[in-house]
């Protein structure tokens, strides 16, 4: 039953992020990637983190990507051009992947301590764990957190605030000011 | 089928980030290279809970907890960034955005 669901999400995963890719058009690409995110979460219950699948899903999959297909819509973003730039990419990018998943390959198919397998439920955390961790030992962080996302907040409606088309089309002395 | 050792999370978290690059040097659509960013954190959020569950810890699940604040955070401000670039310079393609000012 665990190696069913893994090997199925892990497939899933995989696939939508290489039509995420393939894929030339940006909400194709988007829907791949929630499609990534929900089969992780998927992974992360196997793991035993169900706060964190729970999480995943609203927080990833629900916000973070709505606000992506918001853009994408409020851009007009078509299919994007091929473009024959990007040598680097192109004689780099390959061979850097390969070495990449070749030595991640080597150095995980050896037999070390983390070929333990993966039973579900014998390592579960609920939520009460987490909210102890949360707001014990990590207190400050998560209250250093709430100032940068309110620093993000504010920096995102200043980007993103439309120019007043009398003080021209976009100096960038606007954005400083603001 | 016996359950998957924790080794093969890992790996999965490998392949996903190799994509993750790829994406980010391939794609010619600043929104996708964007996107191609959430799916590396995405790749070492599987990381974390994966030893998380190695050591029996809790904190792991904290770190990624913080990463998708941070995450979201970035998404805001990111997609600002590239709404106010757009208006500026009238396109997504990263190849002509090679300077910041016009």
């Amino acid at each position: 039953m665990d190696a069913v669901l893994f090997w199925t999400f892990a497939l899933i995963a995989v696939a939508c992020a290489v039509n995420l890719i393939w894929q030339r058009h940006p909400i194709a690409s988007a829907i791949s990637l929630i499609g990534v995110m929900g089969s992780l979460a998927v992974l992360y219950l196997l793991l035993g983190a169900e706060f964190i699948a729970a999480v995943q899903v609203i927080i990833y999959a629900g916000a973070i990507m709505v606000l992506f297909v918001f853009v994408i819509m409020l851009l007009n973003a078509g299919r994007e051009e091929r473009t024959p730039g990007s040598r680097l990419a192109r004689y780099l990018g390959l061979p850097l992947l390969a070495t990449l998943v070749i030595q991640m390959g080597y150095l995980v198919a050896r037999p070390t301590r983390l070929s333990e397998r993966v039973e579900l439920g014998s390592f579960a955390t609920s939520t009460k764990q987490i909210g102890r961790e949360l707001f014990g030992r990590y207190l400050l962080p998560f209250e250093v957190t709430s100032i940068l996302i309110l620093a993000a907040i504010v920096g995102a409606v200043a980007l993103a605030r439309r120019q007043d088309p009398a003080e021209g089309a976009g100096e960038p002395g606007e954005k400083e000011s603001a | 089928m016996s359950p998957p050792p924790l080794s093969w999370y890992l790996l999965l978290s490998a392949v996903l980030f190799g994509l993750g690059v790829a994406g980010f040097l391939f794609k010619r659509n600043i929104i996708t290279v964007f996107m191609s960013i959430e799916l590396m954190l995405n790749a070492v959020n599987l990381s974390f809970v994966a030893f998380a569950y190695q050591w029996k810890q809790v904190d792991g699940h904290l770190f990624v907890f913080f990463v998708i604040v941070v995450a979201a955070a970035e998404a805001a401000v990111g997609l600002a960034i590239i709404l106010a670039v757009f208006r500026n310079r009238g396109t997504l393609n990263p190849d002509e955005l090679g300077q910041m000012r016009r």
